[in-house]
C-alpha cells in the first residue's frame, strides 16, 4: 500500500491550484460552485464555458481518454487530483453529462464517425451536454420508458417526451435512450442516440424550476424529431447496456459533491472564526466545534471512498456495486453536510439570497432545498442499495 | 385522563380544515408567498368574519373567550393548509400577552381591535445576536417624564412591516447580570412612529421577516405592558405558548405530508407496480407516520399543562425539539418519495418542506431547546 502521491502529482496539483487561483478571480459575482450556477443564468453559463475552453485548451478534459482521440491515457488517479483542485476552488469548465458521461460512452460503443463528429467538441470545452433519459413515468425504473424511435429512410423519428433534463436549455449535444422495438416492453426494447440539438428539428425544451426557485431541469419533447440513423450509439434494441456502461461512469464521477462539501467546510470554519453570536466567536461554542469537525470526518470518508474507486478504475474494470456505494454516500453527505450547515447559521441561514442578512448570499438556503434532491438523481438511494444487495452481496432479487 | 377533544373541538376543527381547504387553496399561498405584504387582507377578513381573531379574546372585549386548545386547533389546520398570515403572530404573541398583563385600559384599547380583524401585531424580541434568551437583548428604553425612548435593532421580526403595533421587548435597566432576566419592560409600539424603521426580507419558510431600527423612537408609558424592569415572564410565557403554537403548524403540515405521501406511494408505479409494495417504501411511510403522532401527542400534552398553568417548561421544550426535527424529517422523507417531482418549484411538497425548516428555527432551534431541557433535569 501507498497513500502518498508522487512527486509528479505533487507538481500538478500546485500547477491545477494556481491555474484556477487565477480563473477563480473572474467569476461572476454571486458564483457559489454549484451546478445550479452553470445551468440557471446565462452568466454562470457563459462563465462556465469560458473555463471549459480553457481546460480543452491545457488538455485537462481528456486526462482519461484513449491517445487516438486526442486525450493523454492518465489513470484516474490523476484525474481525481485534478477533479478535486476544481472542485476545491468551486470552478466550474467539467461538464460531468459530456466529459464525464458522454465521451467514454461515446468511446466505448459508438462508430468511428460518431466519434469523430462528437468527441473533438467535447475534447475542446466547446459544447456542453444533456441526458434525456427520464421520463414522467419512467424514473427509477427507467427501462419502462415509452418514448419511441422509428426508423424511416436515413433517419430515425423520435416521438415522445423527457423530464429532469439538467441543463437542456444551455445544452449543445444531447443523449437519448428511446423504444425501438414496441414488441419489448422492458430493456430489451431500447437503443441509445446522441444528437446535435441545433441541427435536430422537433425538439421542444421547457423549463421545470427546481424547489429553489432556480431553473435546473427542462422537460424535452420530441415531435417527429429526426436524426440521422449513424446516430445510433452501440447496436438497435441494445441501447440498455449502453445506458449501463454510462451509469457506472456518472456514479462513479458524481463523488464531486464531497468536493464541493470540502470547499464550502473550508469557508464555513473562516465564517465560524470571524463571527460572534453573542460573546464568542461561534467557532468557540462546543456545539459547533462538533458539527464542523463530524463534516470534516465524513468528508474524510467520502474522499478516501473517491480515491478508492479510482485506484479501482485504475487496476481494471469497477465493479457496479462500489460506484453504487460511492454514489450513494456522496449523495448522503451532501444532505447532511446542507442540514449541518442550517444548525450552525441558525436564523441567518434561512434569510433568502438577496438581503443583506444572508450569510454566504444565501447559498446555504438554496443546498438545504437542493441537496437531498441527488439522493434521487442517477439513480435513487434505494435504487443504489439494491444494486448493493445484488450484485455487492448477492442477495436475490426480491420482486 | 382523557385525550379527546370534545364536541365543539372537533366541529370547529372540521369546519376550519373546510374553510382552509376552500379558501386557501396552494394556488393562492404561491400569490401570498410572491407578495410584498405575505399575506392577503382579504383572506384576513374572511378569517375575522368567521369570528377567528376573537376565539381566543374574552366576550367583554368582542370574542368568545375560547381556549389555547381552540386556538391550537385552529393553528394546526393552518399549518395543514400552509395558511399565510399574521394570525400567530397576532394572537398568541399579542392578544394573549395583553390579556394575561395589560391595564384595564390597554384591554379596552387593544382587544376589541384585535377580535374584530383590524389590528395586526408583531413580537420584535431577537436581535442580530439571533438568540431567544432574556441576556441577549441588547435593544434599550430610557424613560424620559411621562415617555419612553427607545433605541437599538431588532432582527427576524416577523410581519413586522404590516403591523400596526409592535410589541418590542426592551431592557429598560442597564447592565444586565447573569441570565439578564431582570431588566426588561415590554412596550406596545405605534407602527408609525417616527424613528421607526421596518426593512422586510424574504425567507426559507416565505414568511417576511423584518430588520427592526429603533432611532429614538418615543412610546408614551402607558404602553408598557406589565411591570417595569420585570417583563420576563410574561416573555417566557409567550414564547413557550409561540413554541407550542408552532409545534401545532408543524403536526398540521406534518400530517398533511404524510397523508399527501402515502397516496402518492399508492399511485406511483416502478417496475410494474405501485412503490408503496416496495418494503423500504414502507417502512419509510412508518417513520413519517410515528414522527407525526408522536410529535402530536407530546404537543397537545404540553399544550394542556401550559394552558393550566402546570409548570412545564421541560415538556414545551420538549415538544418543540421533537416536533421541529419530525418535520423537517417528514418533508424531507416525503420528498424523497415523490422523486424529483417532489422537488419542484411547481408541487405543494416544496411548501411543507420550507416551512418545516423555518419552523425549526422559531422560538429556538432544538439545540436551544436541549439546553432548556438540560437545566430542567437539573444539569
Ligand atoms: C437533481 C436531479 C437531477 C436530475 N438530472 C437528470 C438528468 O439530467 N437526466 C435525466 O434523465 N434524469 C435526471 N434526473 C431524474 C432522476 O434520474 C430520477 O429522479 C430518478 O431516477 C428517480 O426517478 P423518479 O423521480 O421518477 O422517482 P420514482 O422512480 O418515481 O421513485 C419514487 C420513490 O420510490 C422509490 N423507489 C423506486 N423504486 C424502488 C424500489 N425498487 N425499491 C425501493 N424504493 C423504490 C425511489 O427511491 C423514490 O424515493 C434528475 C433528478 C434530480 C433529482
Amino acid at each position: 500500500m501507498d497513500f502518498r502521491f508522487t512527486p509528479e502529482q505533487e507538481a500538478a496539483r500546485e500547477e491545477y491550484d494556481a491555474f484556477f487561483d487565477e480563473v477563480m478571480k473572474e467569476a461572476p459575482e454571486n458564483w457559489l460552485g454549484t451546478l445550479e450556477d452553470v445551468y440557471s443564468t446565462k452568466e454562470g453559463n457563459d462563465f462556465h464555458r469560458r473555463v471549459a475552453r480553457m481546460l480543452g485548451e491545457k488538455g485537462w478534459l481528456t486526462m482519461v481518454w484513449p491517445k487516438e482521440y486526442g486525450g493523454q491515457e492518465a489513470t484516474r488517479v490523476a484525474q481525481l487530483i485534478f477533479l478535486e483542485s476544481m472542485g476545491e476552488h468551486g470552478a466550474p469548465g467539467y461538464d460531468t453529462q459530456g466529459v464525464g458521461m458522454l465521451a467514454p460512452t461515446l468511446i466505448r460503443h459508438a462508430s468511428e464517425e460518431i466519434k469523430r463528429e462528437f468527441l473533438p467538441p467535447i475534447a475542446r470545452g466547446e459544447v456542453t451536454v444533456c441526458q434525456a433519459w427520464s421520463e414522467p413515468n419512467a424514473g427509477s425504473d427507467l427501462a419502462a420508458l415509452t418514448t419511441r424511435a422509428v426508423e424511416d429512410g436515413d433517419d430515425f423519428v423520435l416521438n415522445g417526451q423527457k423530464t429532469w433534463t439538467s441543463g437542456a436549455h444551455f445544452a449543445d449535444f444531447m443523449y437519448v435512450i428511446a423504444r425501438t422495438n414496441p414488441e419489448e416492453l422492458r430493456h430489451r426494447g431500447l437503443s441509445y442516440f446522441v444528437l446535435n440539438m441545433k441541427e435536430t428539428p422537433g425538439l421542444t425544451i421547457r423549463p421545470v424550476l427546481s424547489m429553489d426557485g432556480h431553473h435546473l431541469w427542462d422537460e424535452v419533447f420530441f415531435d417527429d424529431a429526426r436524426i440521422p440513423k449513424r446516430n445510433l450509439v452501440g447496436e438497435k434494441n441494445r441501447g440498455w447496456y449502453v445506458v449501463l456502461s454510462g451509469m457506472e461512469h456518472e456514479r462513479s464521477s458524481l463523488g464531486g459533491w464531497v468536493i464541493e462539501c470540502n470547499q464550502h467546510l473550508k469557508k464555513l470554519v473562516q465564517f465560524c472564526q470571524e463571527t460572534n453570536r453573542g460573546s464568542e466567536p461561534l467557532a468557540k461554542k462546543p456545539l459547533v466545534r462538533h458539527r464542523l469537525a463530524q463534516m470534516a470526518i465524513e468528508i474524510e470518508v467520502g474522499r478516501s471512498l473517491q480515491y478508492r474507486l479510482a485506484m479501482l478504475a485504475d487496476q481494471g474494470a469497477l465493479p457496479m456495486h462500489e460506484a453504487s456505494a460511492a454514489k450513494l454516500y456522496a449523495s448522503e453527505l451532501y444532505t447532511r453536510f446542507s442540514e449541518t450547515v442550517m444548525e450552525i447559521l441558525g436564523l441567518y441561514g434561512a434569510v433568502t439570497h438577496g438581503s443583506k442578512w444572508a450569510p454566504f448570499l444565501g447559498t446555504f438556503e438554496f443546498l438545504y432545498q437542493m441537496a437531498p434532491g441527488w439522493e434521487l438523481a442517477a439513480g435513487s438511494t434505494e435504487v443504489q442499495k439494491n444494486v448493493i444487495a445484488q450484485w455487492g452481496l448477492e442477495f436475490p432479487r426480491p420482486y | 385522563m382523557n385525550i379527546a377533544f370534545t364536541e365543539e373541538q372537533e366541529m370547529l376543527r372540521t369546519s376550519a380544515r373546510d374553510f382552509v381547504e376552500k379558501e386557501c387553496p396552494a394556488r393562492l399561498v404561491r400569490q401570498i408567498e410572491e407578495s410584498e405584504g405575505g399575506y392577503s387582507p382579504e383572506l384576513w377578513r374572511k378569517m375575522a368574519d368567521l369570528g377567528w381573531m376573537g376565539l381566543v379574546i374574552p366576550e367583554e372585549y368582542g370574542g368568545v373567550g375560547g381556549s389555547f386548545l381552540d386556538l391550537l386547533l385552529l393553528i394546526e389546520e393552518m399549518g395543514r393548509g400552509c395558511l399565510p398570515g399574521p394570525f400567530l403572530s397576532t394572537l398568541v404573541l399579542g392578544a394573549l400577552p395583553i390579556m394575561a398583563a395589560g391595564t384595564a385600559e390597554q384591554k379596552e384599547e387593544f382587544l376589541p381591535k384585535i377580535a374584530q380583524g383590524e389590528m395586526i401585531l408583531a413580537l420584535a424580541l431577537t436581535e442580530p445576536s439571533a438568540r431567544w434568551d432574556a441576556a441577549s437583548i441588547a435593544v434599550g428604553a430610557v424613560s424620559e417624564k411621562e415617555q419612553y425612548i427607545i433605541n437599538g435593532t431588532k432582527l427576524f421580526i416577523e410581519y413586522a412591516h404590516i403591523a400596526d403595533y409592535l410589541l418590542c421587548v426592551a431592557r429598560t435597566k442597564d447592565a444586565p447580570t447573569g441570565r439578564g432576566e431582570d431588566g426588561l419592560s415590554l412596550f406596545l409600539v405605534d407602527a408609525r412612529s417616527p424613528g421607526l424603521k421596518c426593512t422586510p426580507f424574504k425567507t426559507i419558510g416565505s414568511v417576511p421577516q423584518c430588520e427592526v431600527v429603533f432611532d429614538n423612537v418615543v412610546v408614551p408609558a402607558k404602553n408598557m405592558l406589565g411591570e417595569r424592569d420585570r417583563g420576563w415572564p410574561v416573555v417566557k410565557d409567550m414564547l413557550e405558548r409561540g413554541a407550542i403554537a408552532k409545534c401545532a403548524e408543524s403536526i398540521g403540515g406534518a400530517r398533511q405530508v404524510v397523508e399527501m405521501t402515502v397516496a402518492y406511494a399508492k399511485e406511483r408505479v416502478a417496475y410494474g407496480r405501485t412503490i408503496a409494495s416496495f418494503q423500504t417504501v414502507q417502512h419509510m411511510c412508518v417513520s413519517m407516520l410515528s414522527y407525526a403522532d408522536t410529535a402530536r401527542n407530546i404537543t397537545y400534552e404540553a399544550a394542556w399543562r401550559l394552558s393550566e398553568g402546570l409548570p412545564c417548561a421541560k415538556q414545551v421544550a420538549s415538544a418543540k425539539a421533537w416536533a421541529s426535527e419530525a418535520y423537517e424529517r417528514i418533508t424531507k422523507m416525503g420528498a424523497h418519495l415523490h422523486g424529483a417531482i417532489g422537488f419542484t418549484r411547481d408541487h405543494d411538497l416544496g411548501l411543507y418542506y420550507r416551512r418545516a425548516k423555518a419552523a425549526t428555527l422559531a422560538f429556538g432551534d432544538p439545540d436551544h431547546q436541549r439546553e432548556v431541557v438540560a437545566r430542567e433535569i437539573g444539569l
